[in-house]
């Protein structure tokens, strides 16, 4: 469970998140969607423990993200939108997530498989040469090998084909049911089938927060 | 531990990869090449003959582009990860700041001190088997821990500015300017207070070696010239002062303790402020 209470971080006198509270449960396949600027980002940057509020607080399985980042960090599996440039090979990433979050490579390379991408074949590779689709694949990839409680997908299937997108719902389909979801998203079409509470932002705010 | 190592493990593995390391080895590689090259091994200039001279251009070129390479190298890695997302993937996975930051301290400074460590080691071995004469144990020793300090103090700077300063642009310009301050505004600063106000020299002096380039200058002098003739009257303040022995090793403690300093503060920012 994440709980949000009255959550304040303000960047250059603008609340990027003014005063925001949620609570989100185990097996909650939430939407959050909202302009730009509206927090979203911030919001999950906040549960990876990345900023620091300037008031309120953030508990991920009792745990406080800035406080015992490692331990929340175990539950969390996390895919940007956009694939950084790491210059690290396929096989020194894999090295370092399976390394550091216990996950066996193995189960890397089957989800990797899952979504059409060898991953045998590019070992060597650095990861920022792979296309663009083949690097959001690893990062989803190695997102479901890690077998978190909660996944957070910012805009995950921005680099994907039709086909690729198509796999990565179908698997997402398969989650167990107390795995919690939580995907930052502008086509709630695309989800639809897979949430069950709609979380829209503004302006830092949460102004509407609706259960399907 | 586990995870210190691992992430300085793959840094020195992307880094061995990288263009800036390519370029950093054949500098100071392609440098003592030169050195053999021109003659300056052979050459005899001011009582300073064949393995001494050498050494001693070679601490010049050392205390010029060492501290510029590390500040740069190092600020536009940590801050470009920070501007291009890599160290917001990084970071989310269970790895604790620590490790990741002090991870890749080690990782850089490997990094950072094999190259020139190696070509300090072959100019020697040239010198010693090449043109003949003994190997300089002591020499090659106190050497190199000269150039372990110079590398810890930068790298200490460098990743103080990176954590404290999060725009790629502004940290590179940061680097320059603390470049060029330590190696020459200072002391022309300095003189012009000594000269305008009359301050004590010895105040001078002192404060001229809080500047860590200014001390693994006069440390590495002293290896060659234990008097400091080539210095002048400041040699006198030195060894009175200290005598030689300390000053040594005050010249391979400061830079260390300094370097030390200023990378925890940089975990202290590091780990209190917004990582993104």
């Amino acid at each position: 469970m994440i709980e949000i209470k009255d959550a304040l971080k303000r960047f250059l006198d603008v609340n990027v998140l003014d005063h925001v509270s949620l609570r989100i449960l185990d097996g909650d396949r939430i939407a959050l969607m909202g302009p730009n600027g509206a927090g979203k980002t911030t919001l999950v940057r906040s549960i990876l423990g990345f900023y620091h509020l300037d008031s309120g607080q953030i508990m991920v399985e009792g745990h406080d993200p800035i406080k015992k980042r490692v331990e929340v960090l175990e539950f969390i599996g996390f895919i940007p939108q956009m694939p950084p440039p790491i210059r690290l090979s396929i096989k020194e990433l894999m090295e370092y997530v399976s390394k550091s979050s216990h996950i066996d490579p193995e189960n890397i390379e089957e989800e990797a498989e899952a979504m059409d991408l060898a991953i045998a074949d590019h070992l060597n590779k650095p990861f920022f040469k792979l296309s663009g689709g083949m690097k959001q694949k690893l990062l989803i990839a190695i997102a479901l090998a890690k077998e978190a409680k909660t996944l957070i997908f910012d805009e995950p299937t921005a680099n994907l084909d039709p086909k690729a997108r198509e796999r990565f719902y179908e698997r997402l389909q398969k989650l167990p049911e107390g795995i919690t979801t939580l995907f930052i998203t502008h086509r709630i079409e695309e989800v639809e089938g897979l949430i069950n509470r709609k979380i829209y932002m503004d302006l830092g705010k949460v102004v509407e927060d609706e259960r399907i | 531990m586990k995870n210190l190592s691992l992430v300085a493990k793959l840094d020195i593995r992307e880094s061995t990869r990288s263009k800036w390391f390519l370029v950093y080895l054949l500098i100071f590689g392609g440098l003592m090449a030169l050195f053999f090259i021109t003659g300056i091994a052979d050459s005899v200039v001011m009582g300073f003959t064949g393995l001494s001279r050498l050494l001693l251009i070679y601490i010049q070129v050392t205390i010029v582009i060492l501290p510029i390479f590390i500040l740069v190298t190092t600020v536009r890695s940590i801050s470009g990860d920070r501007e291009s997302a890599v160290l917001e993937y990084m970071l989310s996975f269970p790895i604790s700041l620590r490790d990741y930051y002090w991870g890749k301290m080690l990782g850089r400074f490997v990094i950072v001190f094999t190259p020139v460590f190696l070509a300090l080691v072959l100019g020697v071995l040239y010198g010693a088997f090449i043109k003949g004469g003994e190997l300089p144990w002591k020499m090659l020793l106190v050497y190199s821990a000269l150039l372990f300090s110079l590398c810890a103090v930068f790298l200490g700077i460098a990743f103080f500015i990176s954590t404290l300063v999060k725009s790629h642009d502004v940290a590179v310009g940061v680097s320059f300017v603390v470049w060029i301050t330590l190696l020459a505004f200072i002391d022309i600063a300095l003189i012009g207070l000594m000269l305008a106000n009359r301050w004590n020299d010895d105040l001078i002096i002192s404060i001229a070696l809080l500047n860590p380039m200014e001390v693994f200058r006069v440390g590495a002098i002293s290896l060659f010239d234990p008097e400091l003739t080539v210095m002048g009257p400041v040699a006198y303040f030195l060894l009175d002062t200290f005598g030689h022995t300390l000053f040594l090793l005050y010249a391979i403690m400061y830079p260390i303790l300094l370097g030390f300093g200023f990378a925890w503060l940089g975990y202290w920012f590091f780990k209190r402020k917004d990582l993104l």
